[in-house]
């Protein structure tokens, strides 16, 4: 009998736990399409960035008045022009689009930089038919004087804001770098939150060392990366109540494997999709159930956090330092 | 009180929209202040708005108002209904196309914004020169003298000219009424529909060309019948005014508005008449009310219908008690006994006056001149006409507005005569164009004209500058329709949006006793008083003016709007103005907000508005100032003490907006002007000043080469001259072998920099501990000014200007070191054309002369009040001038044309006068080579000797020879122009000048697209931008006009990018001014109008190299081997990629993202094909081989 890998995230049914994170593919409705051919459970859609929705507003705002109404030759430089594409609109029109695309649910995903920015653009993709939401919460706390408290405390008003105001469920996804992030995760569910994705990989700031400048640079992951999330997960496992995703560093059915059996519900992938195609989907599902038959799982179900830090027989494991427990095992090994 | 439906707009948009109903095809071309009624239609089309047939009107840009009336009555003559609109110089372009339209009894309207025709002096602004220079085509003539009326005759026009087949121009005043905001009832399309009767259209129709019934138009007709021909029309002619008049009585059946060919206004006993067309006539009408409610007998005849002149319907408008005549022109001919309403008012009263009035003697005609060029016609001057009139002997010709030293033809009048009645809200704002305040004043006059039982007009002022420049914006709201269009000299409300303003200008001249005093400004309401000049607090006190300030950018800042305080400024003048409840007006302004910006997907903006708004008034205050004037601050002075007499006492009045206070005896008779006056004028517009790191610097001039307005500058110098350097003066050890133990250094004129930022961007030198720092920085002005005020001062008059022999003139460093003639113009910031401009002036400025066709160049060139080109110290620099915007190339090969014959002149005098001048100076005179530097400067010398010698000889020969010997100093001449020139409206006067083989040097400002007048698309134009009149992002190809230059094989052709590779742009002009033949340089010049923040303009330049947009090349007919190179890489990034960082293709994406892929892919694979053929074409060896490949590619012909 073959294996079940069926799974529930956010209250939703999936087929299997290989989920596609938000990434540029899922702009592409052809793309959407063919990662259900391939198998995948379901699909985050790129953010959409509030940010971005601003700043091209403002951008074509002044275009349209830059040098406007300063000499009487060219009072203006443009003719004037509706309906620009600045807006939310499009990617609302992706979500429809998707909706009708694929069978596989859609979970649109949202950055935004203001409160009422949060609530109305996650209202209009609930109304554009979304399954499901993903918070994409982006705050680098470069304000030194700005303690971790308040960096907590936004992002869990934040969550109390966008939970008022959708119905459909929500998931945060969060970045690694805090100090107590079980306490965070705790506070996020309460505040409303379905589910946690962990973690979020962001843009990273590199340095030109010809020009002397700093430049943004995003590099596509690797197995190792999922490690943090790993331990994480495996963590927060059963004790919080939401829906767990592993996202980062999934390359192969070895990295789902372990995201399931620490606890995640699903793990999600975009490096690799990047890098071998969509095939690797079917590639991964089909070692994933290969691996659960020759490991006797019957279901995913069966395997989900059977390593966690509650289930595993040496609990104390996550918890340790990295350094000591490598070093030991290491020469252990060797000896 | 106001009934039907009121909306409130612009002269142009009125008349914009008859034309759009009423016609099937337009052919235009942009001219001022033509074009928003071309760009309007295209608008509409372009969103798909239908014509009264149910149709899409298509409409077109031609090449040139000539191209516009050819493409136009090509449409008349196949069967469509046809216009164009224009003015100007555009209007005479017309003119063959007009003689023709007329004579075949073609009915169409042309729409004239009434402009200034060029003649000493370009002007932009308003006056009937141009209307007045078309009497004889044969066109009708309908005047419109307000906004309603721009509407309203528009529709009798077109009616009109169906009827009665005569072609009509109908005209108003460019500017006063052409962009006067002002609430007019309009018209619906059924009424446009009613008033076109479809029997004329069908009539029209059946009379074009069609091979199905074939005829013959446009003959060669002999002596024997052209004449009969030509009266054959009388018939037209004669029926044309009754056809006028009765479509204005069928007009206003249907409206309720009546107009009659001359319509009358005042006393039926009337002694004094002014006749009177156009604005004027509302000025008139409002002074007539006011001295007939004085128990005066006057009167005014507004003329609508001026061609054809109906003699017995102008007569019958007089009253028959009517003694004195003054017919008003807004046009002057000069040497005619008057003006041409003046000969026909003259002419008419005496033909029909006996008719008219048997018993009345006939009244006496007297002519005056107003207005030109926009000048001022306001109700004190009316009153000051009719004064004159009750003279015993008023003058018969006269003119009024101006003070005529010289003549004495001016009238005096009294300027406190007013006719402004109190209950109405007069407010005049000053504000610079970048902070909004033009458009929150025409959105003020729009919230009253369309929401509230009042009526409001709005007209603006503009600068000169185009960087930093000043608006002045005047509003009337009163409970009546507002008939006069003058400006406001009486404000009850004055509002400075820009707190600097109160030291450069008299803000406060025109608000009278108790007027409300706004003002934006950084101190609070208790700190203010202080920190305003003396001047202003004298004034604010004499006239107990009630003072209240606002720190708007305070309130802009934190709602996140930049340098946006329009919705601020305007929340406060309803609050303190009253003429609306405040939250009534603040839910307008909102309403507005929402209107302006929610159609352009802003919510961010609208919020920030929103926002913006709603804290306004709680950072308004007023200030309770003391009686007594307690600043230590003062006004200004327009000009220093030390400029020359000509700068301080004329130029300066201009510059301090004084300028209409100079008599004619103050003005050049013939428009000459000295150069180099832009040194005195220090606008000190910049917040940041670039400062000099003389540590950092390597010294590569690349600041000085990109600055835009030649206020960095460079200079090398012995040790020596560094005494008495002002304390904080900065130099270095110069790094070179050419000038070893020499000094050098970087130094910033701080009150001319516009603050562009465009050199911190050229700057490679970054500070390795702290590599934001650079080896220049953009600072703070404030701290940085009084220091770098004096070491200017020290750099520009006490270092002296390097030798030129000494320099390496081929590098960019050597290249900066030469002395700008090209300083401080009026250019925007950042502009991307006048570093190209600057650095030829600094090669070859000396000996220049520029021929510049009309457009931006000739704008931040020659515009007044000051002049940028400038001089050596010892007085020799680039004369230029301006004589078209389609001649420049023959302009200029006029000079050259004259200079060789004059050249050749000088040499047969010489040979004439070599026994007395001897045989080596004449010889050493015209052998000289004139190659190098030091040839020219031998050159200079032996000039010098000859005319010393000259002196001494007493022959008319050696006194002709001593006026042209300057001749003999080798010239470089040059036309410069912008890509309209080039590519449209004066390519055929190039490429002739190009095939002529002279040698002359056009240098193309290649902004691809017509910048000067707002964006226009030219054929330069690239594929897939966004432009007026390629509003769906332009769907052909860019013109390849380097290409068409080279297949000639004797044209120097270089294509340069100065943000790209600036060492080949610096080559390929050496090279291209080296080649004594004809020279074509296409240089990229980054613009305002590709939608991006000017400091990038470079980075933006580089790209378009980069992806290949602009390949850089050079072809050099001398280089028989291998005459074309290819002197950039090959596309390294997608076309893509550079478009969407520029507007005008990402407007593209965000409004039409199908049709932008579509294009973007296009324009890459133009990019690629041109690649191809360049590449090809550079591997090919001789100059044969290339030009048969070129003659293969281009289809043109070879001319070797």
């Amino acid at each position: 009998m073959p294996s079940d890998l069926s799974t529930t995230y956010l209250g939703m049914r999936l087929r299997n736990p290989l989920v596609v994170a938000a990434c540029t593919l899922c702009q592409e409705l052809d793309n959407l399409r063919r990662f259900e051919e391939a198998g995948a459970g379901a699909v985050v859609l790129h953010s959409l960035f509030e940010e971005q929705i601003e700043h091209d507003q403002t951008e074509f705002a002044m275009v349209q008045e830059y040098g406007a109404d300063s000499f009487a030759e060219a009072l203006s430089y443009f003719p004037s022009f509706e309906l620009f594409h600045t807006g939310p609109e499009e990617y609302l029109r992706h979500i429809e689009a998707a909706k009708k695309a694929v069978s596989i649910p859609i979970i649109a995903s949202l950055n935004g930089i203001t409160r009422g920015g949060w609530s109305r653009y996650a209202q209009l993709m609930e109304s554009a038919g979304a399954d499901a939401l993903e918070l994409n919460i982006y705050f680098v706390a470069a304000d030194c004087n700005m303690d971790g408290r308040e960096v907590e405390q936004r992002y869990i008003e934040l969550v109390q804001a966008v939970r008022e105001s959708i119905k459909i469920p929500l998931a945060v996804k969060l970045g690694s770098q805090f100090s107590s992030p079980g306490h965070l995760a705790r506070q996020l569910v309460e505040a409303g939150a379905d589910g946690l994705v962990l973690f979020n990989r962001f843009l990273q700031p590199d340095i030109d060392l010809d020009l002397l400048e700093v430049r943004p640079c995003l590099k596509l992951s690797t197995p190792l990366e999922s490690l943090v999330p790993l331990r994480w997960i495996a963590i927060l496992y059963g004790r919080v109540k939401c829906s767990l995703a592993l996202t980062s560093g999934i390359h192969s059915a070895q990295e789902l494997a372990k995201a399931i059996l620490a606890g995640a519900d699903v793990g999600m992938i975009a490096s690799v999709l990047y890098q071998e195609g969509f095939g690797v989907i079917g590639r991964i599902l089909t070692d994933l159930a290969a691996w659960m038959d020759e490991h006797e799982y019957p279901s995913v179900a069966a395997m989900k956090g059977a390593l966690s830090q509650q289930n595993c027989p040496d609990p104390a494991a996550f918890e340790r330092g990295n350094y000591m427990k490598a070093l030991v095992s290491y020469t252990g090994r060797l000896i | 009180m106001k009934s039907g439906k009121f909306v409130t707009l612009e002269g142009n948009e009125a008349a914009a929209a008859i034309a759009h109903l009423c016609n099937e095809v337009m052919a235009i071309y942009p001219i001022t202040p033509s074009s928003t009624l071309g760009e309007l239609p295209d608008e509409w089309a372009a969103k798909g708005r239908k014509n009264i047939f149910g149709v899409v009107p298509t409409v077109v840009e031609m090449q040139s108002e000539a191209g516009a009336a050819g493409a136009v009555h090509g449409a008349l003559q196949a069967g469509a209904l046809g216009a164009t609109f224009t003015a100007s110089q555009g209007l005479l372009l017309m003119i063959p196309n007009m003689f023709k339209i007329a004579g075949e009894l073609t009915p169409t309207v042309f729409h004239v914004t009434a402009r200034t025709v060029a003649t000493h002096a370009l002007s932009i602004f308003g006056d009937h020169s141009d209307v007045m220079a078309i009497r004889s085509t044969g066109w009708a003539m309908l005047a419109a003298g307000s906004v309603q009326e721009a509407q309203d005759l528009a529709l009798v026009a077109y009616a009109a000219s169906l009827e009665s087949r005569i072609p009509f121009v109908h005209f108003y005043d460019g500017f006063r009424i052409s962009h006067e905001v002002n609430c007019i009832e309009v018209l619906d399309e059924e009424q446009v529909r009613a008033m076109l009767d479809p029997e004329h259209i069908r009539a029209h129709r059946l009379r074009a060309m069609n091979p199905e019934r074939p005829v013959l138009r446009g003959t060669a007709q002999n002596p024997d019948v052209f004449f009969q021909s030509r009266e054959a029309c009388n018939p037209f002619y004669f029926r044309c005014p009754e056809i006028v008049q009765k479509v204005m009585d069928k007009f206003a059946r249907l409206t309720g508005r009546q107009y009659h060919l001359f319509d009358y206004v005042g006393a039926p006993d009337a002694d004094r008449v002014i006749v009177i067309m156009s604005s004027g006539g509302g000025v008139v009408e409002e002074t007539v009310e006011k001295l007939l409610g004085e128990g005066e007998r006057v009167g005014v005849v507004k003329v609508r219908l001026f061609r054809p002149f109906d003699a017995q319907a102008f007569v019958r408008s007089l009253p028959k008690t009517v003694q004195v005549i003054a017919a008003m022109d807004r046009t002057k001919e000069p040497g005619a006994i008057g003006e041409p309403l003046y000969l026909d008012v003259v002419a008419a009263v005496t033909e029909k006056w006996a008719e008219h009035a048997p018993d009345r003697p006939m009244p006496l005609v007297i002519g005056g001149r107003y207005g030109l060029s926009s000048k001022e016609f306001t109700p004190a001057m009316a009153a000051g006409i009719f004064e004159e009139m009750k003279k015993a002997k008023p003058r018969r010709h006269f003119t009024i507005g101006i003070e005529d030293d010289v003549t004495h033809l001016s009238l005096p009048y009294d300027p406190s005569f007013s006719t402004e009645a109190p209950d109405v809200t007069r407010a005049v704002f000053f504000g610079l164009g970048a902070d909004g305040t033009v458009g929150s004043v025409r959105n003020t006059c729009k919230i009253i004209g369309e929401n509230t039982p009042l009526y409001a007009q709005a007209y603006f002022v503009y600068d000169s500058r185009k960087a930093g420049s000043l608006t002045t914006s005047h509003l009337r709201i009163s409970p009546r329709p507002i008939k006069g269009s003058y400006l406001v000299s009486r404000a009850n409300f004055v509002g400075c949006h820009q707190f600097v303003f109160l030291e450069r200008f008299d803000v406060l001249s025109m608000a009278e006793p108790g007027a409300i005093f706004l003002l934006n400004s950084p101190f609070t309401a208790e700190e203010v008083w202080d920190q305003i000049p003396a001047e202003v607090q004298e004034e604010i006190i004499r006239k107990k003016l009630r003072f209240w300030v606002v720190d708007a950018y305070r309130v802009a800042r934190e709602a996140q709007l930049g340098v946006r305080i329009n919705t601020i400024m305007q929340v406060c003048f309803f609050k303190l103005s009253g003429v609306l409840p405040i939250e009534e007006a603040v839910q307008h302004i909102k309403d507005a907000i929402v209107a302006t910006y929610g159609k352009k997907g802003g919510s961010a903006i609208i919020e920030r508005n929103f926002a913006a708004v709603d804290r306004a008034l709680d950072a308004l205050a007023e200030v309770q100032y003391p009686q007594q004037i307690t600043s230590k601050k003062h006004r200004v002075p327009p000009v220093p003490e030390d400029a020359p007499e000509f700068v301080k006492k004329v130029l300066g009045k201009m510059i301090a907006n004084k300028g209409d206070e100079l008599p004619v005896s103050a003005l050049p008779v013939d428009g000459t002007y000295p150069t180099g006056t832009t040194r005195y004028e220090k606008r000190s517009i910049a917040l940041e000043i670039p400062i000099w790191d003389s540590e950092l610097c390597t010294q590569c001039g690349f600041c000085a080469l990109v600055c835009p307005h030649g206020c960095i500058r460079m200079k090398v110098y012995p040790p020596a001259v560094l005494e008495g350097a002002p304390l904080g003066f900065k130099s270095a050890d110069y790094r070179g072998k050419e000038f070893a133990g020499w000094k050098f250094t970087v130094q910033v004129a701080p009150d001319d920099c516009t603050g562009c930022g465009l050199c911190v961007q050229a700057c490679p030198a970054k500070d390795k501990q702290v590599p934001k720092h650079k080896a220049i920085d953009m600072l703070s002005k404030f701290e940085h000014l009084d220091r770098e005020r004096a070491c200017w001062d020290f750099f520009f008059n006490k270092i002296p200007d390097v030798d030129r022999e000494q320099v390496k003139i081929d590098t960019i460093k050597g290249s900066q070191l030469l002395l700008p003639l090209f300083e401080f113009s009026g250019a925007c910031a950042g502009c991307g054309e006048t570093p190209y401009v600057k650095l030829v002036t600094q090669l070859f400025g000396d000996r220049m002369m520029i021929a510049n066709a009309t457009g931006c160049s000739s704008i931040y060139g020659g515009n007044l009040p000051c002049t940028p080109y400038c001089t050596t110290p010892d007085g020799r620099g680039p004369t230029w001038s301006n004589s078209l915007f389609e001649d420049a190339a023959e302009f200029g090969f006029g000079f050259r044309l004259a200079v060789d014959q004059t050249v050749e002149y000088c040499h047969e005098l010489l040979r004439r006068l070599t026994g007395q001048l001897g045989d080596n100076l004449v010889s050493a005179l015209i052998t000289n080579p004139q190659e190098t530097e030091g040839d020219i400067r031998r050159q200079r010398e032996l000039v010098a000797e000859l005319k010393r010698r000259l002196a001494e000889i007493d022959s008319e020969d050696a006194r002709n020879l001593h006026a042209v010997a300057d001749f003999l100093i080798r010239r470089s001449i040059w036309s410069f122009g912008g890509d309209g020139w080039a590519y449209d409206i004066g390519f055929g006067g190039l490429d002739h000048v190009l095939a002529s083989g002279r040698d002359i040097n056009l240098l193309v400002l290649d902004t691809e697209v017509y910048s000067n007048t707002g964006g226009q698309s030219s054929k330069s134009t690239p594929r897939g931008a966004v432009a007026k009149f390629a509003a769906a992002g332009k769907a052909g190809r860019k013109k390849d006009l380097g290409l068409m230059a080279m297949s000639y094989g004797n044209v120097f052709v270089g294509q340069i990018a100065l943000g790209a590779n600036p060492v080949h742009a610096l080559r390929t002009i050496i090279a291209a001014e080296s080649y004594r033949g004809p020279s074509l340089i296409i240089a990229l010049s980054h613009c305002i109008g590709w939608g991006i923040d000017m400091v990038t303009g470079l980075d933006q330049q580089k790209e378009a190299v980069a992806c290949g947009a602009w390949p850089l090349y050079h072809y050099d007919p001398r280089d028989k081997e291998h005459p074309f190179h290819l002197d950039s890489k090959p596309p390294s990034m997608p076309f893509k990629n550079f478009a969407v960082k520029q507007a005008r293709f990402a407007m593209l994406v965000r409004s039409k993202p199908d049709r932008a892929e579509q294009l973007f892919q296009q324009a890459q694979e133009d990019i690629w094909a041109r690649w191809r053929l360049y590449e090809a074409l550079a591997q090919l060896k001789g100059n044969g081989q290339f030009l048969e490949a070129v003659q293969a590619v281009s289809g043109s012909e070879v001319t070797t």
